[in-house]
């Protein structure tokens, strides 16, 4: 079982406040997601949860039992770090044996083990190499070879994908999902790229200098962000704010209409504009529209659009999917 | 690029640097090799002839000869032992955060600074002098009877002088060695449930061994041929209890004069110093690969 609660959780380096007190449940079984922008102290929280930090105050219950002042081997967590850490001297087997080895586990077990999770990671022909003949994304299983192998009641990922290039990192971003639908285990994953934390997650934390900006499924926190961070923070491209007079006729200080919901044509929308950049991906069309007055509006157009740079065209949003916010950045509902 | 005609030019250009340095090592070596098959003695000049292996085999049979083989190799081996053991418990202790870290650091290193001679005197005289020693005034402020060391125990006190003086730059070395480690394995290691002395065991030490082996080879190549500190403080004494081989050439060609015989001495210190270097390379050398 994996439950995870922390309550009133702070750090503190020196001086500065890293996390303010903080509250968060985390359910067994669930793959939560960790996201903010660098330095939001998403890591910090995840090693608070390892114990490889102290907390300043506050508690930490692992499935109701507290947990804030046990070392880290004892809290029943495997961790996979972003440098993969692993230990450049032993070959493959003994890095994922090592943890059985030091809970002195039988090594028949241990052997039993080290196959069983080098068949699910696909490692069976490479347990006699070294760390350093492998490639990255092999480096990377290793990494989750070892944390596996103990059978933790919930795993810790600190951004284990940022030193993967970009195909490998799709590749691998499945392959952690699909272990988490078959061991189902709790598993808590810090990033900084919103597209890993959407495709993974059952629930994101969305985090921004210590402090949770919002909790919730993938598809709430699109649908519905409770400020302007997480609605600039989530979805790709980013939604566009405008603020001003266009924003008093909805009632609002803000308001935020993401790039798919903007609707384009020749003439007779609400908004007219002049395309500047148009980005072809194929499959969609991004094209940068200036309106005049405000900041550069971002469109998405499904499939291959036919506009090219000077073009006047004009803008409706899709009025059901308009955010409006307050002065201070709150969602008004 | 390296066309033939550049690699050419290249070896004409290096040619004179590199006979200027085998000219170097051939010639005093070739010259200790002639002297040694001569029977040469200082005494009584113009009387040179040649004996074959006569001096080698007065020398090999001397049975000071034995003694100071021995001699050197407890030298060398206790010198290691007590420079890498404590070398690395220093190493550990200086990585740790600390206030005045920099005065420290300069501080361990110091004794590598002060040249064997001066510090093999202090040692004689300010701490094991038997009568105004250190460790003399503690012994008798125990109520004990004063130790005279470099009378009874002669080549122990030049082992823990000369290990002295080489802590430093174990310290130095293992020091660095352990400051490039990860601190992401440890924290990996300790997730894994490894305690203190199971991460130092399983992560640390294997880090360190190339440095150790660094440490081991050169160390070794400097303390098979000690010979300032045991010059100044025994004389090789009592009887030959601290001579080692150098000491053992040096008394035999310029205490005795005899040119030949300490020749022959040399080129046996020779062979057996690349015996001990390849028994070194072959068990520890592989640390040095990849």
């Amino acid at each position: 079982m994996g439950r995870i609660t922390l309550s009133k959780v702070t750090k503190t380096f020196g001086d500065v406040e890293v996390i303010p007190p903080l509250d968060l449940k985390i359910e067994d079984g669930e793959f939560v997601v960790f996201v903010g922008p660098s330095g939001c102290g998403k890591s910090t929280l995840l090693r608070l949860i390892a114990g490889l930090e102290d907390v300043t105050s506050g508690e930490i219950e692992i499935d109701g039992t507290p947990a804030t002042d046990l070392p880290p081997a004892r809290r029943g967590l495997a961790m996979v770090f972003q440098s993969y850490a692993l230990y450049p001297h032993m070959s493959v087997r003994k890095n994922i044996a090592f943890p059985l080895k030091m809970a002195k586990m039988d090594p028949a077990e241990q052997e039993r083990r080290v196959l069983a999770a080098a068949k699910t990671l696909n490692l069976t022909d490479y347990l006699d190499r070294r760390p350093a003949q492998l490639s990255g994304g092999q480096r990377q299983r290793v990494a989750i070879g070892r944390a596996i192998v103990r059978e933790p009641e919930a795993f810790l990922f600190d951004e284990p994908l940022s030193n993967l290039d970009a195909a490998l990192r799709v590749n691998m971003r499945l392959e952690i999902s699909e272990l988490h639908q078959s061991l189902k285990t709790t598993m808590i994953y810090v990033t900084h790229d919103q597209v890993e934390a959407m495709t993974m997650a059952d629930k994101i934390v969305v985090l921004r200098a210590g402090h949770i900006e919002q909790v919730g499924s993938p598809l709430e926190l699109y649908r519905s962000p409770a400020n302007l961070f997480v609605a600039g923070f989530i979805g790709s491209p980013k939604m566009n704010f405008i603020t001003g007079a266009e924003a008093a006729k909805h009632g609002a200080h803000t308001i935020g209409i993401r790039p798919e919901h903007l609707a384009i044509a020749q003439e007779g929308g609400s908004w007219q504009g002049r395309v500047g950049v148009a980005e072809h991906l194929g499959s969609d069309t991004f094209l940068h529209v200036h309106v005049d007055g405000q900041d550069p509006l971002t469109v998405r157009v499904p499939g291959e659009a036919g506009y090219r740079h000077g073009d006047t065209v004009s803008l409706t949003p899709n009025l059901e999917h308009l955010h409006r916010f307050d002065d201070k950045g709150l969602a008004l509902r | 690029m390296a066309t033939a005609h550049s690699r050419a030019a290249a070896r004409v250009m290096i040619s004179p640097a590199v006979i200027l340095l085998l000219g170097w090592m051939i010639i005093p070596l070739s010259m200790t090799v002639y002297f040694s098959f001569l029977s040469y003695n200082l005494l009584m000049p113009g009387m040179e002839e040649f004996i074959g292996f006569g001096n080698y085999e007065y020398f090999l049979t001397d049975p000071a000869f034995m003694e100071a083989l021995i001699n050197t190799l407890l030298l060398v081996g206790g010198v290691l032992a007590i420079t890498i053991v404590g070398g690395v418990g220093l190493a550990l202790l200086l990585d740790q955060p600390m206030w005045g870290q920099g005065i420290v650091r300069v501080l361990v290193i110091a004794p590598f600074f002060v040249m064997p001679t001066v510090s093999a005197l202090v040692w004689k005289n300010m701490f094991m002098n038997p009568v105004n020693g250190l460790f003399a005034h503690m012994a008798k402020a125990l109520g004990l009877p004063p130790f005279d060391f470099l009378a009874h125990a002669p080549l122990m006190s030049i082992i823990v002088i000369v290990a002295w003086q080489w802590l430093p730059f174990a310290t130095l070395i293992l020091l660095t060695a352990l400051q490039s480690l990860d601190k992401e394995q440890l924290e990996a290691a300790e997730m894994d449930g490894a305690s203190a002395l199971d991460r130092f065991r399983f992560i640390v030490l294997p880090h360190m061994s190339r440095a150790i082996t660094v440490v081991i080879l050169i160390q070794t190549i400097f303390l098979l041929s000690v010979f300032a500190e045991i010059l100044v403080t025994t004389n090789g004494g009592p009887g030959y209890a601290s001579t080692n081989i150098t000491y053992l050439v040096y008394a035999q060609s310029l205490l005795q004069f005899d040119v030949g015989g300490g020749s022959a001495g040399g080129i046996v210190a020779v062979i057996l110093a690349n015996i001990v270097a390849i028994f070194l390379m072959r068990m520890i050398g592989k640390n040095l690969e990849a």
